[in-house]
């Protein structure tokens, strides 16, 4: 059923869909009305036996979900910036114990300074976690990843909890039109969550327990190979949902026009359109440009990239985060998956705190590239001249 | 070699953690001198890890309680030393400690 909706709405309707048993949440800007929403339909009764609790942080929500889940419950979050680093602490622990918890996270800058816009510091911050991540472009993409996330966190070969980010304000407060999906359809793909470990008061167990340097290796070595393992799962799901669905948003990754192209630009999340189409406009002039929208970003795509990259001199890498001291995180990646190659990547780091990201701002950074005119590296595009001084 | 056994998430049964011998994490270990103790179970009560428990021994006239040390799971803090009012504890170093 297609309906103007905003994207607070397209998570949480596809989340009802999927029949969680527990939600928790804290409610941040831009993340809280997506919880809102899913508030009210429980309100409304409309989640059947789920239980929704409200935590008094995300400390506390991340917690309740790592307890829920260690009983064999399906359980969803949603948060963002500020509040996803207070979970860090508790979310580790849920990739450590193989907790399948699904979170939307609405894409946000990180202090200090304030801000409440978006760029993807904090789901960056976290990357390391033995958390999936992937990233949508649009309403559409997210609402069709919900069902998706749930197959793939709780896909006994992985066993990992997962995000699907979405970029905060220019997605979570857009009206896009969204098919909505139908609990039928939702219900043929997504089967109940069979927990291969659970926790009952009559067998207790302790997860995440205390583990020597005898044993502590081999543990954090299988949360690796978890997420090692998930690559075919996730492809597996993906390919799926596009049968099922009819909408195929690609693999780990989508190549367009790669083939022939001498410049090769990549994006993630809602920055995807615009490159996309300054990218077709090249072309239209003759540029031999190709584009890549990174869907997975943990585990990392990279044998895909290299692939696509193959016959390409230079790589353009759309950042919307910083690692203070090293290369942008997506940099990073793309480097060592094509460290065998002589390509020059450039790393134009845009949008941070919800600056904007123009047309014409994306052309002409794409266009030094091609030009010649900008130096391989990180550096930063749509920033002002500043002199920093004491108060 | 057979292959170790590691739990999916780390998840363990009740009273496992018994296996794990914590009691090798301690450079000092405390001795209870029988003669001196007076079985009044300060040390029992103060002891962090609930590693002391007075045990029934035979006395020169008549049967009295003493401290008794479960070196397992004694990490060797000396606060049982520290408390006991009649000099019954001393702190031993382990001998792979001794230089």
């Amino acid at each position: 059923m297609m309906k103007v909706v905003r994207g607070f709405y397209a998570v949480a309707y596809s989340v009802k869909l999927c029949k969680p048993d527990v939600i928790c949440a804290y409610p941040i800007t831009p993340q809280s009305e997506i919880v809102e929403n899913i508030a009210q339909m429980y309100a409304n009764g409309e989640l059947g036996n789920c239980e929704y609790i409200t935590a008094e942080s995300e400390f506390g929500a991340a917690s309740i979900l790592v307890g829920a889940s260690a009983t064999g419950a399906r359980t969803y979050t949603a948060t963002c910036s500020q509040g996803l680093i207070l979970m860090s602490e508790v979310l580790w622990n849920a990739a450590g114990m193989r907790l399948p918890i699904v979170m939307t996270i609405a894409n946000r800058s990180l202090s200090a300074p304030l801000s409440i816009w978006n760029d993807h510091q904090d789901s960056m911050a976290i990357r390391d976690a033995g958390i999936i991540q992937m990233y949508v472009e649009n309403n559409q993409e997210v609402h069709d990843m919900m069902p998706q996330a749930f197959k793939i966190a709780e896909n006994h070969k992985v066993m990992l909890p997962m995000m699907v980010c979405m970029d905060g304000y220019k997605l979570t407060h857009a009206y896009e039109p969204v098919d909505l999906l139908s609990q039928e359809i939702v219900d043929e793909f997504l089967p109940p969550y069979d927990p291969p470990v659970k926790m009952t008061t009559k067998e207790p167990y302790t997860f995440g327990s205390y583990a020597t340097p005898a044993t502590y290796m081999e543990f954090r070595a299988a949360v690796y190979n978890a997420m090692e393992r998930s690559r075919k799962v996730i492809e597996e799901v993906y390919k799926e949902w596009a049968e099922i669905s009819g909408r195929n948003w690609g693999g780990h990754i989508v190549a367009e026009n790669c083939e022939d192209a001498d410049v090769c630009v990549m994006a993630m999340g809602s920055l995807v359109g615009l490159v996309r189409e300054v990218v077709k406009e090249l072309r239209g002039e003759g540029k031999k440009v190709g584009f890549i929208k990174i869907r997975t970003f943990r585990p990392f795509p990279a044998e895909e990239i290299a692939k696509a990259v193959d016959n390409a001199q230079k790589v353009v890498v759309f950042e919307r985060s910083l690692s203070m001291g090293s290369d942008a995180p997506v940099t990073l990646d793309v480097k060592a998956a094509i460290h065998k190659k002589a390509i020059d990547v450039y790393s134009p780091v845009v949008g941070l705190g919800g600056r904007d990201v123009p047309h014409k701002l994306v052309k002409s950074t794409i266009e030094e590239v091609i030009e010649g005119k900008a130096k391989p590296g990180t550096y930063f595009k749509g920033l002002k001249d500043y002199e920093e001084v004491v108060v | 070699m057979e292959k170790l056994r590691i739990t999916l998430g780390a998840v363990s049964k009740p009273l496992e953690s018994l296996k794990i011998k914590t009691g090798d994490w301690g450079a000092e270990y405390p001795v209870i001198i029988e003669e001196n103790c007076k079985g009044c179970g300060d040390c029992v009560v103060y002891c962090p890890d609930l590693c002391i428990e007075l045990v029934e021994v035979n006395g020169e006239e008549k049967k009295k309680k003493v401290a008794k040390v479960n070196y397992d799971y004694c990490k060797g803090c000396g606060t049982c030393s520290v408390v006991c009012r009649h000099d019954a504890i001393k702190m031993e170093i382990k001998e792979i400690y001794r230089g």
